[in-house]
């Protein structure tokens, strides 16, 4: 224990000594969540729209109308040709073309039912679709309202008995389907992931790199102390920066913590010692800090993206959804979400604790026994 | 008088190299012995092997009576290493390294501070307990390096060309000290290249190819050789290998 | 004459000892070619927001032959799998914070004879909206079921005054993240090998003093920077290369305009981070502040803000005007412009002049920054 004692004194001071890894890793919370939550929004509002409108009927006039006063979409401007309008596609004014077909109205009265061309820019894949779905929600409830005002008199005969089906949407834990309410916590897990791994990656590689752990492992320190030495300061480092976090998504956009805020602690440090054992099994096979920083890299971008914190897990194919049950980020993600916007207990997450825990035992074991004293 | 260190047959390959090749010797408590050999003759290797660093391929050897290779963790415990890479953390001052190592070693706070106290006394060098050591020239690093590598007052000490790069003045200001620690009992293994300094030992070795070639006091050597000084007699070892 | 041409082969070996000290160390080049290659794979593969058999609980207090066929509808649309049925509303919020569901369907009681007596009945769409778009996107498949049950049931077979909307996709039919995600990766790729590993590498040759031997060497400044960048451009460009292939041969994402055009942007957009790379190195004194710079300063940025991954449009203006001074949203909008819409030099011609500007003042400050230094 004295001995540990000692290795986290000189740790500690080489840190705060450390004039430009300091604001590092005290600004860049601050800085992540300040920029991230606003920059990382997959909403989709706003969509710019283009008409191309060969009728000029009441009708279309109608419809245009009822695009205009939709959240989802934004009349930026009316062409006379697709040619025109792709236009405008391809210097990306425009995410949506709508083109009215001639003779749209007059269609739709004698016919009662007419055809109307939607293009939209599908290099973003999610956005070209909830456009179209969008588009589609606008038009159901464009056609609903012309049977209510129509209906009765175009349908030939005494009216029918109509049924309808009221809907009534709810939208829990974010009423306001605020994104940044899903991102923050995802934030939350970059940063400490992030910051652990490539701080524990780079940390023994560098004594290696100074030759300064020759001295250390002629001396009679134990693994596993110079271990829990190393590797203590940079958890302290993680835990603070996740409680810099917490007040930086609660004074700025007010984010409900619904569940405990001890658990939630408890819970990162449990996940930092799968996150810094795993920099530390890294840093044991790796020559140089360009190397680890490397491997740390390679390892968290894939982590991070087969976690769910940006696009769903169940959307995932198979097989990547069976990579991501090896995936620690994804067990933190998950359980952070529960326990932050949905209020989750102890109970909620037992199942991502005991995997997380049997996850540390197994990496830090691999990390020890791979770090040797003696070539 | 007890030895030190017994090398017997000890042996280092690295795939189909052989870096040492069954060498055998042995160093008496207290005693200066030096470690010559020409760069790539394999002394590194056999002083790794004796710090525990290394486990030996073949023979065996015992450092303050312990196996080297059954029981490393106790060789570590009685000995003091500085090694030719610099062993001091460069961005702590000359107090926080030496509080670092003591404290690893066991001491307490307490040693640990009139410890540095008389060690800074003793080298003249009390101004510098707060300065960082990157700021420090060479030669006081590497005075303080091996005044803290003998804190926890190990039996034998290894040093692996301690003095590369330093002016005459403070290599013989470094051999004070090492006579120093000599005189109360430390074994003292070390390896050079600078010829002046082995003469400074009490008996040497030296090492061609990965066997020991000569070992005995300088005067016997230079005897042996029928030469007039330390340089001569490696001279004579040393280049024959180089030419064939 | 004869010194230029020892110059240069000087040089030259300084290049070939370059090359050395990178393809010695096989793990960082497995990884630096690894690297590209999976990712893609997962981008293309793995990494969808295509909502396919969301978890859902239904909760049925009618239990009536209406609700159970409208229950059947909903799980023959293949978008929902039913993971439980539900007994009474208190089990719907642990459902949620345990994560098992997206969504909850609750049918009020007498569904059935309500809507065949009343013509009128109710039900409630929950949706666990911490991910507000896949909360979106669920609610709006459910509507859309439910109001072709409701159209079945009301047994019209022509429903008057349809408007059937036909949507297109541009350029990205059937809508794949991949198109999105590969002008973005080579953007990544690109900031990751030219700026992040010239700026370690050359940090790494100040911080072990070599950098004064190769200064004191007859070597100009500006050659020994050259020497140790060129080896990257090559790798970099290499890595560039690579995703384009297998974008095009394994995801399909085409090359629309001119490869030449794409290359030649691509070697300024590789200078311009070259110039960065160079930037930091003359700032950071050791490799782990290179790296957090680069990490802070270069990657999240190009990541965040280049409106690969989160539209600018949705950005508050502050970081529109932030993203602005990003190199690599320019030039994710080239090679956008370039791979998905065909577009030549006429478009483009903006951004272009805008990243070479980028390019020329980077490596105004780095040189002069460089030579501060020496003196």
């Amino acid at each position: 224990m004295r001995t540990i004692g000692f290795i986290l004194y000189k740790e500690f001071r080489q840190i705060f000594r450390n004039k430009a890894i300091l604001p590092i890793i005290f600004v860049a919370p601050v800085i992540q969540l300040v920029i991230l939550a606003y920059a990382a929004n997959f909403e989709v509002k706003n969509l710019k729209l283009v008409v191309i409108d060969n009728d000029h009927s009441s009708f279309s006039q109608r419809l245009i109308g009822k695009f205009e006063g939709s959240a989802y979409f934004r009349l930026v401007g009316t062409a006379d040709s697709e040619a025109e309008a792709s236009g405008m596609i391809e210097e990306d004014r425009a995410d949506i073309i709508m083109e009215i077909p001639k003779g749209f109205e007059e269609n739709l009265m004698r016919e009662n039912v007419d055809h109307i061309q939607l293009i939209a820019n599908a290099i973003d894949g999610v956005k070209g679709g909830l456009a179209a779905a969008y588009s589609g929600q606008v038009i159901r409830d464009f056609n609903r309202e012309m049977i209510e005002t129509y209906g009765p008199v175009l349908i030939s005969g005494a009216p029918m008995a109509q049924v309808s089906i009221s809907m009534d949407e709810q939208y829990w834990f974010n009423p306001k389907m605020d994104y940044k309410t899903f991102m923050v916590p995802g934030i939350l897990a970059l940063l400490v992931t992030m910051i652990g791994s490539f701080l524990s990656s780079m940390n023994i590689v560098r004594e290696k790199e100074m030759g300064t752990i020759e001295q250390i492992n002629v001396t009679p320190i134990k693994k596993y102390q110079f271990v829990i030495g190393k590797q203590l300061p940079f958890l302290v480092i993680a835990l603070f920066e996740f409680g810099i976090g917490l007040i930086v998504a609660k004074i700025l956009y007010n984010i409900p913590f619904l569940g405990s805020i001890p658990l939630m602690f408890v819970f990162t440090a449990l996940y930092m010692t799968v996150i810094l054992g795993l920099g530390l099994f890294i840093s044991t096979f790796t020559e140089t800090q360009q190397q680890a920083m490397f491997i740390a890299w390679f390892f968290m971008v894939i982590f991070i993206f087969l976690s769910g914190m940006f696009t769903a897990i169940e959307n995932m194919p198979a097989w990547a959804q069976t990579l991501t049950y090896f995936n620690p980020v994804r067990y933190f993600i998950e359980a952070i979400r529960m326990v932050m916007l949905k209020g989750a207990g102890l109970h909620d997450i037992a199942r991502q604790i005991w995997i997380l825990v049997g996850y540390a035992i197994l990496i830090n074991t691999l990390a020890v026994w791979n770090y040797r004293k003696t070539v | 008088m007890m030895a030190s260190i017994v090398a017997t047959e000890l042996t280092r390959t690295f795939g189909a190299f052989t870096a040492v090749d069954h060498i055998s010797f042995s160093v008496e408590e207290g005693e200066i012995f030096g470690f010559l050999g020409a760069n790539g003759a394999g002394k590194t290797t056999a002083m790794r092997m004796l710090c525990g660093l290394l486990s030996p391929s073949g023979g065996q050897a015992t450092v303050a009576g312990y196996d080297i290779a059954k029981r490393p963790e106790m060789v570590k415990r009685n000995i003091g290493y500085m090694s030719q890479k610099f062993s001091l953390y460069e961005d702590l001052t000359v107090g926080e390294n030496i509080v670092f190592y003591g404290g690893i070693y066991g001491l307490s706070r307490n040693t640990i501070r009139s410890k540095t106290a008389e060690m800074l006394e003793k080298l003249g060098l009390n101004e510098v307990r707060d300065t960082m050591i990157r700021d420090l020239p060479l030669g006081w690093k590497q005075k303080i390096a091996f005044s803290t590598a003998i804190i926890h007052e190990p039996q034998i000490v290894f040093l692996d060309e301690p003095t590369g790069g330093v002016d005459p003045v403070t290599r013989r200001q470094f051999w004070d000290l090492i006579y120093e620690a000599a005189d109360n009992g430390v074994t003292i293994f070390v390896t050079t290249h600078y010829m002046d300094e082995a003469e400074y030992c009490n008996r040497i070795s030296i090492m061609v190819d990965g066997r020991i070639d000569a070992m005995g006091t300088p005067e016997a050597l230079k005897q042996q050789f029928a030469a007039n000084s330390m340089d001569e007699v490696f001279v004579r070892l040393a280049r024959p290998s180089a030419v064939k | 004459m004869i010194t230029n041409l020892l110059i240069m082969k000087r040089f030259i070996g300084f290049v070939r000892k370059e090359f050395f000290h990178i393809f010695r160390d096989r793990r960082t080049l497995l990884i630096l070619f690894g690297m590209p290659v999976v990712q893609i794979l997962l981008f293309g593969y793995a990494v969808t927001n295509e909502i396919k058999e969301a978890k859902i609980a239904i909760l049925d207090h009618a239990k009536d032959e209406v609700s159970r066929e409208a229950i059947s509808k909903i799980l023959a649309s293949g978008y929902f799998i039913l993971e439980s049925d539900l007994h009474s509303e208190k089990e719907i919020e642990p459902a949620f914070q345990a994560g098992r569901i997206k969504l909850a369907i609750v049918f009020e009681p007498g569904f059935g004879t309500r809507l065949i007596r009343d013509g009128k009945a109710a039900v409630q769409i929950l949706a666990d909206a911490t991910d507000p778009n896949t909360a979106s996107t669920l609610v709006t498949y459910t509507q859309a079921i439910f109001l072709d049950y409701q159209r079945e049931l009301n047994a019209i077979s022509s429903i008057p005054l349809t408007i059937v909307p036909d949507s297109r996709m541009r350029y990205n039919p059937e809508q794949k993240g991949v198109f999105l995600f590969v002008p973005g990766l080579i953007a990544i790729i690109l900031m990751l090998v030219s700026a992040m590993m010239t700026s370690i590498s050359i940090t790494r040759e100040k911080e072990m003093g070599t950098m004064e031997v190769l200064l004191a060497s007859p070597m100009r400044p500006f050659q020994i920077i050259l020497g140790k960048v060129t080896p990257y451009v090559m790798l970099s460009l290499i890595n560039a290369i690579v995703i384009l292939l297998m974008g095009k041969f394994v995801f399909g994402v085409p090359v629309q305009g001119s490869v030449v055009l794409l290359l030649s942007e691509s070697v300024l957009f590789i200078l311009s981070a070259l110039a960065l790379g160079i930037l930091i190195s003359t700032v950071a004194q050791s490799q782990q502040v290179a790296l957090m710079l680069s990490l802070m300063g270069l990657m999240l940025p190009t990541i965040l803000l280049s409106g690969f991954m989160f539209p600018i449009e949705n950005m508050p203006i502050p970081l529109q005007v932030i993203s602005n001074i990003i190199p690599a949203r320019w030039f994710v909008v080239i090679v956008k412009g370039i791979m998905l819409k065909g577009l030549g030099l006429d478009l483009l011609w903006q951004e272009t002049v805008i990243l070479v500007g980028f390019t020329v003042f980077f490596m105004l400050v780095s040189t002069r920054k460089f030579k501060v230094r020496l003196e």
